[in-house]
């Protein structure tokens, strides 16, 4: 593992007007990792994907990218950087077809060529979305609304992947389907992918590293196994 | 038939008596004073003779019927269709602009008037889309625009008095410079409160014109504003050029039909570039949006200014055309007809908008036989459209075509 990681927070606050979310989180991503962040719900998972993305402005501590520091950096400008998110519950654009989706996803490019190979390249990946490649995201179901999601944030070429909750409202069977892609595109492209969840089992099982995020801090931190095997997190995020 | 017929009948019924109370006071309450029920009666009757024709119409071909007339119209449709299909779009494009070209030649003066009213609107409403149709926004404002053009070129004409080329793009800039100045502040807004900003902001246009005497001469508005001038040259005594004063209804007609045609073909080109993409996408989801890396607040302001750049075009239009402004033809009334004529048109659809808007120009004016009646026929034409086709006259079909296209 690289010694410099591609992303870092520093102590990090973070909220909503007058409530507090995120009350001084610190964490790391290294190059080629999948790190997950498990937590129960209002923990701060998603506002900690905000909050590094910029769409909520960091009230106090740092949030590092490559080395550099982002606080400031409008959101826009992060999938330039290799940097771009899967927001929660998909958000994918409801009334364009999914090969716009797919389009709007590689917005910053301009490769003409270079767009369309990975358009083709999405459609080998998600095949259901080749199939689909004329209909309104709207019309999808849930899995495949999932898989169009990241599809798209692939297509802005990202260093760093951040997914919030992929296993949102799904099947167990799809889910499989959609963090086996993700296995995937960590092992064969080499992408970093932070990943939040509340299924904890399926994100420990996928991640080499986790987090355990708890009413806006970091509680605890540790290989993946490690966690896994904790009875402490067995007891409260496992169900035993 | 029956069976069908049942299912309604009670809510009919209902509709009906509401309607009775709605029109004795409308019709049975006289200004001196005295109370009847006569008249009120006859005219309910004859719409409950009317809609219960069309009801009765409705089930039986609900119910299957009219299957002995539905079907041969179906055919006649199917063979239109299939006439018309081995015909590429252009010859439409074609056969469209050449009846656009002979029209005012076949037609009177009254007609050309209307004519030109129409091409002003559909620059209007085709402006309004970008902003309400692609990017999402909804404008109740859009008019001042219109306004900020139209006494632009007045102001200038008559004050200074500059030429109407000199002051078209000066109109379109003002109104851009307009937009932008709202758009800055406002754009941070989301949804309902927009639209109040943006509805605060068209009245302040209206009051600003109402009461700065000095340079918009208040509520009388500006008289005296010169038409649109070409220069002619003549070969008389050298070689010379001539102002020629565009005041025939006829000349002005073709003026404004290429600022029609330079519109639509604007819009046509914003939309399926990577501009009216990124529009869209913040239509529709604007987080989503700037997680892809639009820059969402850019395109917002983009949007807006490209709305109000070809209202400001309009205006200076509308301005050269009546040769005279005040502020009476800003109202709010026109900012929420032009939302009327695209939504009724269809959001985002070129000639959606197009049908839109003679739709609800002509028919007024087709229906002004009916004088007092008019309004009201035209509000239960539009109530009655939006229930049928709620994606307006012709909808957008964007989405689909676009990717047919490929194959």
């Amino acid at each position: 593992m690289s010694a410099e990681p591609i992303l870092e927070l520093r102590n990090v606050h973070s909220g909503y007007g007058t409530i507090k979310a995120l009350k001084g989180v610190s964490l790391k991503v290294y190059p080629g990792e999948v790190v997950a962040i498990i937590g129960a719900n209002g923990a701060g998972k998603s506002t900690t994907l905000m909050t590094i993305c910029g769409i909520i402005a960091a009230e106090k501590g740092e949030v590092l990218y490559d080395g550099k520091k982002i606080n400031k950096v409008s959101p826009e400008k992060l999938p330039i950087k290799g940097l771009c998110q899967v927001p929660e519950g998909r958000r994918i654009f409801p009334r364009l077809s999914v090969e716009e989706n797919l389009i709007l996803g590689a917005f910053h490019r301009k490769d003409q060529e270079g767009i369309n190979k990975d358009i083709e390249y999405m459609y080998s990946l998600f095949p259901i979305l080749g199939e689909r490649c004329k209909q309104h995201g709207g019309t999808l179901s849930g899995g495949e609304q999932q898989m169009l999601a990241i599809a798209r944030a692939l297509m802005t070429q990202p260093k760093v992947l951040l997914l919030d909750e992929p296993s949102l409202g799904l099947a167990p069977i799809i889910i499989q389907q959609i963090f086996d892609i993700i296995k995937d595109i960590n092992e064969k492209n080499g992408t970093t992918i932070l990943l939040v969840e509340q299924n904890a089992n399926l994100a420990l099982q996928a991640a080499t590293r986790g987090y355990v995020l708890e009413t806006g801090e970091i509680t605890l931190e540790d290989k993946a196994d490690a966690l896994l095997h904790n009875p402490e997190i067995r007891k409260a995020y496992l169900g035993e | 038939m029956i069976q069908e017929f049942k299912k309604i009948w009670k809510q009919y019924a209902i509709g009906m008596l509401w309607l009775l109370g709605l029109l004795w006071p409308l019709l049975g309450i006289h200004p001196d004073g005295t109370l009847t029920f006569q008249k009120t009666f006859t005219v309910w009757l004859y719409i409950l003779a009317g809609t219960l024709v069309c009801l009765f119409v409705y089930v039986a071909n609900q119910g299957g019927q009219l299957r002995f007339i539905t079907t041969p119209v179906d055919g006649v449709k199917k063979s239109i269709s299939l006439f018309v299909k081995p015909f590429p779009r252009w010859v439409w494009f074609v056969v469209i602009f050449v009846l656009a070209v002979i029209y005012p030649q076949i037609t009177g003066r009254y007609a050309t008037d209307v004519a030109i009213n129409v091409l002003l609107y559909i620059c209007l409403g085709l402006g309004l889309n970008v902003v309400v149709g692609l990017a999402g926004m909804l404008d109740l404002g859009y008019i001042a625009f219109y306004g900020v053009g139209a006494y632009t070129y007045a102001v200038l004409n008559v004050t200074y008095g500059v030429g109407f080329w000199f002051c078209l793009p000066l109109a379109a800039v003002f109104a851009t410079i307009a937009g932008c100045i709202v758009g800055y502040p406002t754009l941070r807004m989301r949804g309902d409160y927009l639209a109040i900003v943006t509805l605060g902001f068209g009245e302040i246009v209206r009051i600003v014109l109402n009461n700065w005497m000095e340079l918009t001469n208040g509520p009388n508005g500006i008289l005296g504003v010169k038409p649109v001038s070409i220069l002619i040259p003549v070969f008389e005594n050298g070689f010379s050029f001539e102002i020629f004063w565009v005041k025939k209804l006829q000349f002005f007609y073709y003026f404004a039909l290429a600022l029609a045609i330079l519109v639509i073909i604007g819009v046509h080109r914003l939309n399926y570039s990577r501009i009216g993409r990124a529009w869209e996408s913040i239509r529709e989801d604007e987080t989503a949006a700037e997680l892809m890396g639009v820059n969402t607040f850019i395109y917002k302001l983009l949007a807006y200014a490209m709305g109000a750049f070809f209202a400001g075009l309009a205006g200076a239009f509308f301005a050269a055309r009546m040769r005279f402004v005040s502020p009476e033809s800003f109202t709010f009334l026109e900012s929420a007809m032009v939302l009327c004529m695209v939504v009724l048109g269809g959001m985002g659809s070129i000639p959606g908008i197009m049908l839109g808007v003679v739709a609800l120009i002509a028919l007024p004016e087709v229906l002004r036989d009916f004088e007092s009646y008019r309004m009201l026929i035209f509000g239960a034409t539009m109530i009655i459209m939006m229930l049928f086709r709620p994606a307006g006259l012709i909808p957008a079909q964007r989405v689909g075509k676009r990717s047919e296209e490929k194959e």
